[in-house]
């Protein structure tokens, strides 16, 4: 199929969707298959096989900035509410019930996967130009969307914005070359597969100070180093590696999995485990100078990758986090003790209480950041607020989210026991997302 | 529009203008009157006068502090509103980073006063304008527990004679009139409670005595006798008919209001505590630029992050209940959520402040210490952090009083 007629076949399908029109967000569903068709027109048949770089425009297509009005408002736009439902309900109907089975075998199956493309989620992300049907930038938008596919599961969430979290990076900083010479691909019908490898094996690892090393070689780099917690590990053909180059600097480099010198592994963790992470390798791999993500100047914008990527992070939590709090008060509410529910108890009331102040907060300090970075101001404060907050809090939750339910959460017949899992990586995590 | 969650700026002009306030009139006078105790603080009169300018000067100045009312909903779709919720807690929360003694202590700004402009008729507002209004619900056996107070109010012509005694009325003795809520039927628990404005100077409305407190020193705390106190039955606030919940329906929706304005002052006051415990340990060459890794940070650092994020956490969710309020929204939960929340993270900040600047800290040269006294009070008054937590679970529970006790 063309790009034009997938765009079609995909957005078509979010339009018309029975649902959407029993939701009353036709519209804004419309508008968006609008957009989708004059980005594959202007596209027009550029996809070509293989990784080659492409001439393509000479300047990079990039996400406008929506503007803001100058009032606090809490209000989602008809857009968000529309891809915060479509994403609800695939959370629901598809990746909780696939959630334990994805976690055991470590791997997100194909099939709960293509149901996110209702969500046309990378359609969004590329812009128009480039064959998309995006034209702003949201943060806020990818926030939401986190959020809601957490709610049905953390590791099959991860999985499936680990790709659009390169894209958004590609999008935001990549070269007209780089753009061209990946962006089609991740609109084919097989996608492309791709993802994040930031963190290193080392205790108290800082992706501000790294351990993996590009150095200057003849036509390019040469990458040396070790990444550890890498999403997609089964499947990615493409990853986005932190080095530091000289005088320390961070920089981001595009490497292709069948590069030589690249070892994939499975090393799988305490949770998270459907996004199939492993660890990356990199034995002298040696890359093009395109390869460096902007072409260079990465010390400019590393900083801010690694906040949009914590944002991802803390919304992701949030998404979780609230799935605990829907499940201990059905839960709770159910079980009796002495004679009564458990949930006549402040004891238990009160732990259930804290769990949605803590988690409002959460929302609340990672939308702050968001919005910030959407409107284009400074967010780095807030995404440290946000994530130190988040972290902190989403262990809490995940803990008494087990506590809660008592012996019945320690066991895998309730799902706390995976959230107990995956809340314990937002403290440590990095990479992942960049809303 | 796109979701924002900044001030505006119509507003944070509104919030420098509260901020001078609290610097130049609040500041200088705070220790003064933490140590002169049930004193007048006179410089408020002078300041009293000056925010009724403001407020005449423009749609809602520093005056219209305390002053937030529930927006009603048109239900059709209409532009989001920044108003006097918005309005009141930002200006409280720059009053209170001033003092949040002075700032109970303005004259006409009273908790009465809230309770007035939620409830009273178009007549009532009009007659109890300009008037500084104290409010009186607890009872030396009937703290959380408003339903069970049993100070009464009989109809006998045209007044209403009231009887009992109330505690911790803030303002007892300074404020023009008191609203009293009394019990028009002991024996039929809270629908028959009714708020009563009560005017200085009503034969049988007696201060028996001012508490001397571990803060907040600058604000009156009166303990108030009812003795065969006749009122005009006019001064009933809201409707006089004992209906189901009514009267304390009046009750929680003052409360509904002014819990986001408590949560404000402790916002204020802590944030106070962390600007100058930040200002102390740089000197010590602790700085706090969000640049460390936070496990390699020092531990002071690292602890001043820590605060400031849960005071984030509170302020936001203080200003989403003031918003939701200014846009009709129902915003019970979320306002008890925010004053539990910024009750005991104020309260722990300013602690913890304490103890990172030690002797600075804890001795009378700086005002850290008063300021960890001040906060306690927030975590308690309007509804402990506890009730909160008991009205934010029921509604998540979606269990009664009966069943969640």
């Amino acid at each position: 199929m063309s790009a034009i007629g997938r765009t079609l076949s995909v957005l078509t399908r979010v339009a018309g969707s029975e649902f959407i029109g029993r939701v009353g967000l036709r519209r804004p569903a419309q508008e968006l298959a609008s957009r989708a068709v004059r980005g594959s027109v202007a596209l027009g048949a550029a996809a070509t096989r293989g990784f080659q770089a492409l001439s393509g425009p000479s300047e990079a297509a990039r996400l406008a900035t929506p503007k803001a009005r100058d009032r606090f408002d809490l209000t989602p736009t008809d857009e968000q509410v529309m891809i915060r439902t479509t994403a609800a309900r695939v959370a629901r109907d598809h990746f909780r019930g696939a959630a334990m089975g994805a976690s055991e075998a470590c791997s997100a199956p194909a099939e709960v996967m293509t149901k996110l493309e209702d969500l046309g989620l990378m359609h969004y992300a590329i812009p128009e130009a480039l064959g998309g049907a995006g034209n702003e930038s949201s943060p806020v938008t990818n926030a939401i969307v986190a959020e809601a596919l957490a709610y049905g599961d953390m590791g099959l969430a991860l999985a499936a914005l680990s790709p659009v979290g390169v894209v958004n990076a590609l999008v935001r900083w990549g070269s007209a070359s780089q753009q061209a010479t990946y962006l089609p691909k991740f609109l084919e019908q097989s996608g492309l597969p791709a993802a994040l490898a930031l963190m290193e094996p080392q205790p108290l690892a800082d992706p501000f100070s790294l351990r993996t090393r590009a150095t200057a070689a003849r036509s390019g780099f040469t990458l040396r180093g070790k990444k550890a917690l890498v999403p997609l590990s089964e499947t990615a053909n493409l990853f986005l590696v932190s080095a530091r180059v000289e005088g320390n600097r961070p920089e981001l480099f595009l490497v292709e999995r069948d590069a030589p010198g690249v070892t994939v592994r499975a090393a799988p963790a305490m949770g998270l485990r459907a996004a199939s992470l492993g660890s990356l390798e990199l034995a002298d791999v040696p890359v093009e100078a395109g390869a460096l993500l902007g072409e260079g100047g990465g010390g400019d914008f590393y900083e801010e990758m690694i906040d949009r990527a914590r944002i991802g992070w803390c919304a992701l939590a949030t998404g979780t986090a609230q799935a605990v709090l829907d499940y201990v008060i059905e839960y709770c509410n159910g079980r009796a003790a002495f004679g009564e529910p458990i949930t006549n108890r402040q004891a238990v009331a009160f732990m259930i209480a804290d769990i949605a102040i803590e988690l409002e907060s959460m929302r609340l300090l990672t939308l702050r950041a968001a919005s910030r970075a959407e409107q284009g101001l400074a967010f780095h404060r807030e995404t440290y607020l946000a994530r130190l907050l988040s972290a902190e809090k989403a262990v809490e939750i995940g803990t008494n989210g087990v506590q809660l339910l008592g012996g019945h959460g320690y066991v895998k017949e309730h799902p706390v026991e995976r959230w107990y899992r995956d809340l314990a990586a937002v403290g440590l995590m990095e990479g992942g997302f960049v809303v | 529009m796109p979701i924002n969650l900044e001030i505006s700026k119509t507003l944070a002009t509104f919030a420098q203008q509260a901020h001078e306030v609290a610097e130049h009139v609040f500041r200088p006078i705070s220790r003064k009157y933490d140590r002169a105790e049930h004193q007048y603080p006179v410089e408020l009169d002078m300041l009293a006068k000056v925010m009724d300018g403001m407020r005449e000067g423009a749609g809602h100045g520093v005056g219209a502090v305390g002053r937030a009312k529930h927006e009603p909903t048109n239900g059709a779709a209409r532009e989001v509103r920044n108003g006097s919720n918005m309005a009141a807690v930002l200006g409280m929360t720059e009053l209170c980073w001033g003092d949040v003694g002075l700032a109970l202590t303005i004259p006409r700004q009273g908790l009465g006063n809230a309770a007035i402009a939620a409830v009273a008729n178009e007549e009532q507002m009009q007659r109890f304008q300009g008037r500084w209004a104290a409010m009186a619900i607890t009872e030396p056996e009937a703290g959380s527990d408003s339903a069970s107070i049993k100070t009464t109010a009989r109809l006998d012509g045209d007044h209403y004679v009231i009887d009992g005694e109330k505690i911790f009325v803030t303002c007892g003795e300074r404020a023009d009139a008191i609203v009293v809520w009394a019990t028009l039927d002991k024996t039929l628990g809270r629908a028959a409670i009714k708020p009563f404005v009560v005017e200085k100077g009503t034969p049988g409305l007696e201060v028996v005595r001012l508490d001397k407190k571990l803060g907040i020193r600058a604000s009156d705390t009166a303990t108030i006798r009812l003795t065969e106190c006749r009122v005009p039955r006019e001064n009933l606030l809201g409707n006089p008919d004992v209906g189901v919940d009514r009267g304390f329906a009046g009750v929680m929706k003052t409360f509904d209001n002014t819990r986001p304005i408590v949560a404000a002052m402790s916002i204020g006051v802590a944030c106070a505590a962390l600007e100058r415990t930040k200002e102390l340990l740089a000197s010590e060459g602790i700085i706090t630029d969000y640049k460390s890794s936070f496990y390699r940070a020092a531990a002071a650092e690292a602890e001043l992050y820590r605060l400031e994020a849960e005071l984030e956490a509170a302020r936001l969710l203080t200003l989403k209940a003031a918003w939701m309020a200014d846009n009709g929204l129902p915003n019970s939960k979320e306002a008890s959520m925010a004053k539990a929340k910024a009750g005991r993270v104020g309260n722990a900040i300013t602690l913890r402040c304490v103890e990172l600047c030690s002797s600075a800290g804890y001795g009378e040269t700086e005002l850290l210490e008063k300021w960890a006294r001040d906060s306690k009070i927030l975590d308690i008054f309007e509804g402990t952090e506890q009730i909160q937590l008991l009205i934010v679970a029921r509604r998540l529970l979606g269990k009664s009083s009966d069943q969640l006790k």
